[in-house]
């Protein structure tokens, strides 16, 4: 009854589990995440554009899915892999499995395999290329090619991909007390209901408007939002970005983060398997304090490539010391590594909002 | 922030006895904490009741003190010793208690003691539902609507508002004890009235039910820079209703969204910080209604708890340990991460595995006991298992609970099928299979049950799996079938059960044939992070995966079966031994690898042993781990009786078991071999026999004559075994009895009446016998030596050398290498052997403690082939002063449950009195084991016809001591001859005021009271029953009243004084160190 499906890493290795999902093909960066909880947010979450990912909790699908803990209209994994695959789902919210709601978006799904040996492996060489083949019959050494052939993320613009084409409006608060433009890198929608929900009138643009147009809008602070990939080839975003610096508060979120350290003069790398989960110790060097924070990045900003003079180092990760937020001495900006919006994972870092909230707020005064 | 230096030493208060609702945890989370504070640098005091905990052992504090724990013994050892705090939050609800009442005397004022880990108020916001309810609904989160009563007629007003069913809880009583579900006004009454007497304030809170609701914990952490984190939450199979403790749970919670989770981590964020819990760890309780999603919170335990044990286990991170360095000032950033090694602390626990925690319960031991389960805790013990998914862990528990039924072959009585769905009770599960496997919808089964879909769901698939199975043979089963069934955590015995519907086959023959088809168990690591980072330690689960990441050395290694999981008879003494085991290997240059399934315990903490397994104790699970370890030696002597059970096929199977052999073991336990042994040897036993059936039972009967002695043979704790005084009992019992013994004979003795019982606890190297302490029961033979408090040096001398000679020959005899016990009874001058335990026994700490030589640790290395002379060890062990091992009984937790004691054992834990002489230790046993005894007032004697004799002379001790005698006739008549006043008073069925009157109207303040015989037993419960319900003590026997007398005369003369171990031992050499 069960359909066979294969995993195959360009390294040649290779998993057979059973197809769950839509039943079809997709090649992608293999990446694994550690949250217990939260599948749909992360399908959902844009950044995972051009990824395979594999959840380390093994059961998934238990409580279903909903119409509302989207993080944008559709899934954006292209696989996606677990131990197990729930046959039923229990959640007075749910209204339909997470079984027909990848095959309705055409992602295809394989589980059965031995995840834990997946996610060493990728912890050990490194994320990799992967091809997942659900119910079609592929060879191994197939699947194997078909892995070699995926494009490789390093120096590829996924951003535009999953950008908004046109500018829009955020349902927001009536009596709105700041006006935000939110660039959209493959933003999630829980930073835009967070945003709305401090008092902001938010206006979402696509990724490639230029700082001119941003500015024209007259607004009180711009959003630098999360997206897929790596950020070296944005080099239109990061023009962009130097256009706003000092001209208007700025705050990013993950890559977002990233396009600023890059506009500010900094470098950025890939990390070996990259953060992906709900539980990494962040420090806020400032308050002196520890938060639980959400993360979903493969790439990094240098720190040492940071001009100290200007950039101030704000929080650290206490699992392998890689930069998670800096401010700017002078200029009304700053941005984090990781997703303070959460969903999933902790609400820890939520007063970053405030934070952006006050920058506005004191910004308008001078 | 650094640790703190203003603080030098700290007073680590322990749990006290095993009890229902506080069991071993304690001795887990209390033994971290002294570790953790020590290799800090700080001097720890130790003070626990509880002879039988690692924690207790002189090595892991720099005073231990074994005294009761009360407010006044507590004063008296600050006052000796002066800490600058106390460290109250790993003793349990205890050690909480005691804190409060020390702070609320102004004790800790006085001496200036500072309390770390939780002050006062937060102790009180937690513990005062009151004051908790008020805390939460200031922050903004709901509890169940509910109101406080002193009297019934509140208690009346109140229901108004909350309606039935409604939750009674007394104030200040630990799990939940005299709490219930009323779910009528009769009910309500009853409980009511239960309730108010139980609470030490008469008070008790009335709820709003929400019965049914989904139920989780939280275990959270905070450290005094205010950082937070949450390291497990846990789900509970069993609805609202089935107090957690009595619950299947199961790590992590398997049915919330990540939005619901998050909700509810946040709520227990603010919870913790409101009501102040500076540092440590706390377990936080919700409801959630799974129609609409309403949260409430049930309820916070300021400590480490049951479950944070279990939340250690289940994450691999020791919140025990992490409190403890929290509360000197550690925070958890600067603490690291054991496991991964370069994370630190200050993270929140993933898991790639389910795991699923199951209860053990002993209602066989209180047939009279009602098996419903409700809001206040009965479970004895629990199981944990890890597995891939929840259906592999699950099955795993169940194996782990030693039923030793399969999944399908539990008594299901078909008729009350909804009943005992809907009642939940200890055999709920095996009635969810049974419906299961019959096609009730699952549907259906939620409506009768509220236990959640997704967790239905997964029995369903386990049925269905068996359903498959059965259609097929061992030759016809594919590789991917039974590689699933392996998978869902199907058993090779279970599977040849299923497999054997078509044709026979066996759990070897399964085993072999997976094994040809290459399929085998592999083993994953528990490591705290999903796999995310390197793990440098071997805590290791079974699975049916790809990869296996066990990674054994090429070390010389010996590994340890465990004693699974605790229960009446068998508990943590034997946590104990296989602790002390591991210790001294390891010590020894030897790679220890620990097997065991109790979450509760010390053994499974992860850095006990070099290599942690985490597995079932089945044949199957240890042969797994066996052939991935291939250790040097294997130990079956200090997990009770269940690795013993496995002695002899793990030697079949070619297993290296080290130590007294698997042939001996068999020779001791074989009541027809070790017969003709004692009959070699000379040394007289009680006549006895054996038999499996009616017929045989009675021939063996008629030869002996009654009363007789029956039991099942390989049971512990004297299980199913019974006195029988004619036929017709005797036939009752053979039919029980088969059930019990699985397909063992039943053993029948010659039942010695009035005859002293001793223990004799020995270690032998294969050539020298050395005993280590010959123990006087307080209580005549009949009385479970488990139950009865026995005396350590003994007070008759007499017997002793026979004793001793009998004990060489069956050392010698049996080649014992490690340790033995035998016990002995004394009748007419006459000395027999009533049985020979070729192990570990549950006094071996107790007598460890006494003599201060570590009899486990020396026993672990003549297993491995040291000599007792090598520790010095060349003759008997002596002890300097009187101690006393008194037992402790969970009664309380039965009502109606008569409390005489029996051949089974039934008590749940133990405590220690030392002291100079018999008479203090005696009272501080009884101090520590919660029974008052008075110094003056009303004794109340009633004894039986053979006890008649010795009245005259109890009730003259009593008279000059000052107390005045009320007795009913016949002993009332001898005790005035003996020229001593007596007021007589009425037995229940003479008329009224009765003695039972009386005990109600407080006007009794001791009962000594022998059992007459079958005739006037209801009478006698009565009073009993009276006696523990108005908490006054009950002495059932003389050779206890003539202790008890003892006990008061040094009472009235002297005060109590506390003293280390450390203290009572200076000068001993042996350490178990050569
Ligand atoms: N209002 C209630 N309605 C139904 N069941 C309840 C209610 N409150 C508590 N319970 C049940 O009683 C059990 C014990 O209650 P709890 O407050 O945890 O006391 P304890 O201190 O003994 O743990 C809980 O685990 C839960 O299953
Ligand atoms: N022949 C006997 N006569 C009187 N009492 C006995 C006899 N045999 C056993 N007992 C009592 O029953 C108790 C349990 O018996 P024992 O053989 O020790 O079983 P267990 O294996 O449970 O310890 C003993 O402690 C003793 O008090
Ligand atoms: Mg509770
Ligand atoms: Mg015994």
């Amino acid at each position: 009854m069960t359909m066979q499906s294969i995993l195959a890493l360009e390294d040649g290795t290779t998993f057979s589990g059973s197809a769950f999902g839509y039943k079809g093909e997709a090649g992608g960066e293999v990446v694994f995440n550690t949250s217990m909880t939260g599948y749909q947010e992360v399908l959902t979450d844009p950044s995972y554009a051009g990824q395979i990912v594999v959840m380390t909790y093994p059961l998934i699908g238990n409580y279903g899915t909903n119409g509302e803990d989207l993080e944008s209209e559709r899934p954006h994994v292209c696989a996606f892999v677990v131990k197990e695959n729930s046959a039923i789902y229990s959640s007075w919210r749910a209204s339909e499995s997470l079984d027909s709601y990848l095959d309705r978006h055409c992602i295809p799904g394989i589980a059965g395999i031995d995840t834990r040996r997946l996610v060493r492996h990728i912890r050990e060489t490194g994320a990799q290329r992967g091809f997942v083949s659900s119910g079609r019959a592929l060879t191994p050494e197939q699947a194997v090619d078909r892995a070699l052939q995926v494009k490789p993320m390093v120096g590829c613009d996924l951003a535009s991909d999953v950008s908004c084409q046109a500018a829009y409006a955020w349902p927001g608060p009536k009596n709105a007390r700041h006006k935000v433009v939110a660039y959209d890198y493959g933003i999630k929608h829980n930073i835009l209901r967070l945003l709305a929900g401090h008092g902001c009138e938010v206006t979402v643009v696509p990724a490639r408007t230029s700082a001119r147009d941003a500015l024209a809008m007259k607004p009180d602070g711009v959003f630098l939002s999360n997206g897929p990939g790596d950020p070296e080839p944005l080099d239109y975003a990061v023009d962009n970005i130097r256009g706003l610096v000092g001209r208007v508060p700025v705050f990013g979120i993950c890559l977002g983060h990233q396009l600023l350290g890059l506009a500010l003069g900094g470098r950025t790398y890939k990390l070996k398997f990259g953060h992906r989960g709900g539980n990494q110790p962040v420090k806020n060097l400032i308050q002196k304090k520890v938060e639980i924070t959400a993360h979903n990045h493969g790439f990094a900003v240098d720190p040492d490539s940071l001009p100290d003079r200007e950039i101030q180092i704000t929080h650290m990760n206490l699992n392998d010391q890689t930069l998670e937020g800096f401010r700017h001495r002078h200029l009304p900006l700053f941005s984090v590594q990781y997703h303070p919006e959460a969903s999933p994972g902790p609400h820890d870092s939520l007063y970053l909002f405030d934070d952006f909230i006050s920058l506005m707020n004191e910004h308008k005064e001078r | 922030m650094p640790r703190r230096d203003d603080i030098k030493k700290i007073l680590i208060i322990g749990s006290g006895p095993i009890i229902i609702g506080q069991a071993c945890e304690f001795d887990y989370s209390g033994t971290q904490a002294c570790k953790a504070l020590r290799s800090d640098g700080y001097k720890v005091v130790l003070v626990n009741s509880n002879p039988a905990t690692i924690m207790t052992d002189p090595e892991f504090a720099d005073r231990t003190y074994i005294e009761p724990l009360t407010a006044d013994s507590l004063r008296l050892i600050i006052e000796r010793e002066r800490p600058e705090a106390v460290l109250p939050t790993v003793g349990g609800q205890t050690a909480l208690n005691l804190a409060v009442e020390l702070s609320e005397k102004g004790i800790l004022d006085e001496f200036g003691v500072e309390l770390i880990g939780a002050k006062l108020l937060p102790l009180k916001v937690a513990e005062d539902r009151r004051l908790f309810k008020a805390a939460m609904q200031e922050i903004g989160l709901e509890v169940p609507v509910s109101g406080f009563a002193t009297t019934y007629n509140e208690a009346l007003s109140l229901l108004e508002e909350v309606g039935i069913p409604a939750i009674i809880r007394p104030s200040f009583t630990l799990g939940g004890t005299g709490g219930g579900i009323a779910f009528n006004r009769e009910e309500f009454e009853e409980i009511v009235n239960r309730g108010l007497s139980a609470s030490p304030i008469h008070e008790i809170l009335i709820e709003e039910s929400i019965l049914g609701w989904k139920e989780f914990e939280l275990e959270v952490m905070r450290d005094l820079a205010d950082n937070v984190v949450v390291i497990c939450s846990i789900e509970n199979f069993d609805p609202m209703g089935v107090h957690t403790g009595d619950s299947i749970t199961v790590a992590p919670a398997q049915t919330l969204s990540d939005k619901e989770y998050q909700r509810m981590r946040d709520a227990a964020i603010k919870v913790i910080r409101r009501v102040g819990v500076e540092t440590g760890g706390s377990n936080i309780q919700f409801a959630l209604n799974p129609m609409n999603g309403r949260m409430v919170v049930i309820e916070m335990n300021p400590r480490v708890s049951r479950s944070s044990a279990l939340a250690s286990k289940a994450t691999g991170f020791p919140i025990a340990k992490i409190a403890a360095r929290l509360a000197v000032g550690y925070t958890l950033d600067e603490i690291p991460n054991d496991i991964t090694r370069k994370t630190p602390s200050c993270f929140e626990p993933t898991i790639d595995y389910t795991v699923v925690k199951i209860p053990k319960w002993a209602f066989e031991k209180f047939p009279e006991a009602s098996t419903t389960l409700g809001t206040q805790m009965k479970s004895v013990g629990e199981v944990m298992a890890i597995g891939r998914n929840f259906k592999e862990a699950l099955q795993k528990g169940l194996r782990s609970l030693e039923t030793g039924k399969g999944l399908l072959d539990e008594k299901i009585d078909r008729e009350r099928l909804s009943e005992n769905l809907i009642q939940p009770n200890p055999h709920r599960l095996a009635y969810l299979f049974h419906a299961l496997s019959h096609g009730i919808s699952t549907e259906r089964i939620q409506e009768w049950t509220n236990i959640d879909p997704w967790f239905l769901q997964q029995l369903k698939e386990i049925v269905e799996m068996g359903a498959l199975i059965e259609d097929q043979t061992l030759g016809t089963i594919s590789d991917k079938l039974l590689l699933r069934a392996k998978q869902f955590g199907f058993s090779d015995l279970s599977l040849a059960q299923f497999l054997s519907h078509k044709q026979r086959c066996t759990e070897e023959q399964v085993r072999q044939e997976r094994k040809k088809r290459g399929i085998k168990a592999v083993f994953k690591r528990v490591d705290t992070c999903g796999a995310e980072f390197e793990s440098f330690t071997p805590y290791l689960y079974s699975s049916y995966e790809e990869e296996d990441e066990s990674e054994p050395t090429n070390r010389k290694k010996i590994m340890i079966l465990g004693s699974g999981p605790n229960r009446i008879g068998q508990g943590i003494e034997f946590d104990y031994c296989c602790c002390h085991a591991s210790f001294a290997l390891k010590e020894a240059g030897f790679e220890t690898l620990m097997v065991n399934c109790n979450p509760e315990t010390v053994s499974t903490d992860y850095d006990t042993s070099d290599r942690l397994y985490f597995e079932p104790l089945t044949f199957e699970d240890v042969m797994n781990i066996v052939e991935a370890e291939r250790p040097d030696g294997l130990i079956v002597q200090f997990g009770g009786q269940t690795p013993l059970k496995l002695a002899r096929e793990l030697a079949a199977a070619g297993v290296p078991i080290i130590g007294t052999s698997p042939d001996s073991i068999d020779l001791a336990e074989d009541r027809r071999r070790f017969g003709k042994l004692l009959a070699e040897l000379g040394i007289p036993h009680p006549q006895n026999g054996t038999a499996t059936s009616v017929e045989e039972a009675k021939r063996v009967a008629a030869e002996i004559g009654f009363p007789i002695l029956v039991r099942p043979s390989y049971v512990l704790g004297g299980r199913a075994m019974v006195i029988v005084f004619d036929e017709r009992s005797l036939e009752g019992y053979m039919e029980s009895a088969v059930e019990v013994s699985h397909g063992h004979p039943v053993l029948i003795d010659k039942f010695l009446e009035d005859a002293f019982e001793y223990d004799v606890d020995a270690m032998a190297d294969g050539d020298v016998v050395v005993i280590g302490g010959i123990m006087e029961h307080i209580e005549e033979a009949g009385i479970h030596s488990g139950d009865s408090i026995s005396v350590l040096p003994p007070i008759m001398p007499n017997h002793l050398d026979t004793m001793r000679r009998y004990t060489h020959q069956l050392g010698k005899a049996l080649n014992v290498v490690g340790l033995m016990n035998v016990q002995f009874a004394v009748k007419d001058d006459q000395v027999y052997v009533l049985e020979v335990n070729p192990r570990a026994s549950r006094t071996v700490p107790f007598v460890s403690k006494a003599t201060g030589v570590p009899m486990a640790k020396i026993g672990a290395r003549l297993m491995v082939g040291a000599r007792l002379r090598d520790f010095g060890i060349t003759e008997e062990l002596t002890v300097k002063h009187c101690y006393i091992k008194a037992p402790v009984f969970p009664f309380s937790k039965f009502p109606g449950v008569d409390t005489i004691l029996g051949p089974e054992m039934k008590s749940t834990g133990e405590v220690m009195g030392v002291a100079e002489t018999f008479g203090i230790a005696f009272a501080k046993s009884q101090i520590a084991s919660g029974i008052i005894l008075p110094r003056s007032g009303v004794v109340f004697i009633s004894v039986n016809q053979n006890d008649k004799r010795h009245a005259a002379k109890i009730g003259r001790d009593f008279s000059n001591l000052g107390f005045h005698i009320v007795a009913t006739r016949g002993t009332a008549d001898v005790i005035k001859q003996g020229g001593v006043e007596v007021e007589f008073v009425y037995k229940v069925n003479e008329g009224r005021p009765n003695i039972v009157d009386l005990i109600k109207s407080d006007r009794i303040d001791l009962v000594v009271n022998t059992p007459l015989g079958r005739d006037s037993f209801f009478d006698e419960r009565g009073i009993r029953r009276a006696a523990t319900q108005y908490n006054v003590p009950c002495i059932t026997t003389l050779s206890g009243a003539r202790a008890a007398i003892n006990a008061i005369r040094a009472l009235q003369r002297e005060n109590l004084d506390v003293r280390s171990l450390q203290e009572y031992h200076q000068g001993v050499v042996a350490s178990g160190r050569e």
